[in-house]
């Protein structure tokens, strides 16, 4: 077994993790309650996803073409900044859309941030 | 209620300049890979549109200070141009020329009339999605 052949499984072996990590954020995306959990699974684990099929396409091509893909790793930067950023304003845009957490959730500790005026009338809270 | 953009403003301006980069890479390898001065133009127009979302409508006009819809007539008449240039050499209507030259910093370069044309085409694609972007977001 030479090098490239072992860079050929490394980066197969990468693409497989990814699709994996897919799989197990989508059934993050499908069981999980409410819109905050949900959007945790999906950014996080897609994210890597992502990252780890890409970085195993990059090694692929690496070992078995000679070929270092400038745009596979520009795409890595690219979705390791944007994919977080993308899932903090959609929970943002719910948060402020008022809609509600899973019955399971104890603390929000936003809500008082929020709405300071408000707490202190009812003095509940929620 | 005052809302904080600070994580979507800084993460827009790294972003910008990667989608800008990529853009202007596309579109000088348009000849030898796919890409050209459509995508090239759509993803500088996309840039845009993502400094539209992130900022306001008068902070992006006053950090790119042009009129798009001139920058539409500009990348017009360089099309035409190119095009109408080849009459003046006695050849058909948009014959295309190119050469060899040794530049300072790239060495060896085939430079192409074609280039000049999708720089056009870059330019009208720019102009044109920009502009309905601004009329459809503006509010008078």
């Amino acid at each position: 077994m030479n090098v490239s052949t072992i860079g050929e499984f490394v980066g197969a072996f990468l693409i497989l993790t990814g699709g994996v990590a897919s799989v197990i954020s989508v059934f993050g995306l499908l069981r999980l309650p409410d819109v905050y959990t949900r959007s945790h699974a999906a950014t996080k684990s897609s994210t890597l996803a992502v990252l780890l099929t890409l970085s195993g396409a990059f090694i692929y091509f690496l070992f078995s073409q000679d070929f270092v893909s400038v745009r596979l790793l520009l795409g890595i930067v690219f979705v390791f900044l944007t994919a977080p950023v993308a899932g903090h304003l959609i929970v943002r845009a719910a948060y402020r859309s008022n809609v509600k957490l899973a019955d399971i959730s104890t603390e929000d500790e936003l809500y008082e941030v929020l709405h300071k005026d408000k707490v202190e009338e009812d003095g509940t809270g929620q | 209620m005052k809302t904080n953009d600070v994580i979507l403003q800084t993460t827009t301006k790294f972003v910008f300049f990667i989608i800008f980069l990529f853009s202007i890479h596309i579109f000088f390898a348009g000849h030898y890979t796919p890409g050209g001065g459509f995508v090239g133009g759509l993803l500088t127009a996309g840039a845009i549109v993502l400094l539209l979302l992130a900022f306001d409508l008068k902070t992006v006009q006053k950090a790119l200070p042009f009129n798009f819809t001139i920058v539409t007539a500009i990348g017009l008449l360089l099309s035409l141009g190119t095009a109408a240039g080849s009459i003046f050499f006695n050849v058909p209507f948009f014959t295309h020329a190119f050469d060899y030259f040794t530049l300072p910093l790239f060495g060896k370069t085939s430079l192409h009339t074609a280039m000049i044309f999708d720089a056009g085409v870059y330019l009208v694609v720019v102009g044109a999605a920009v502009t309905m972007i601004q009329t459809i977001g503006g509010d008078e």
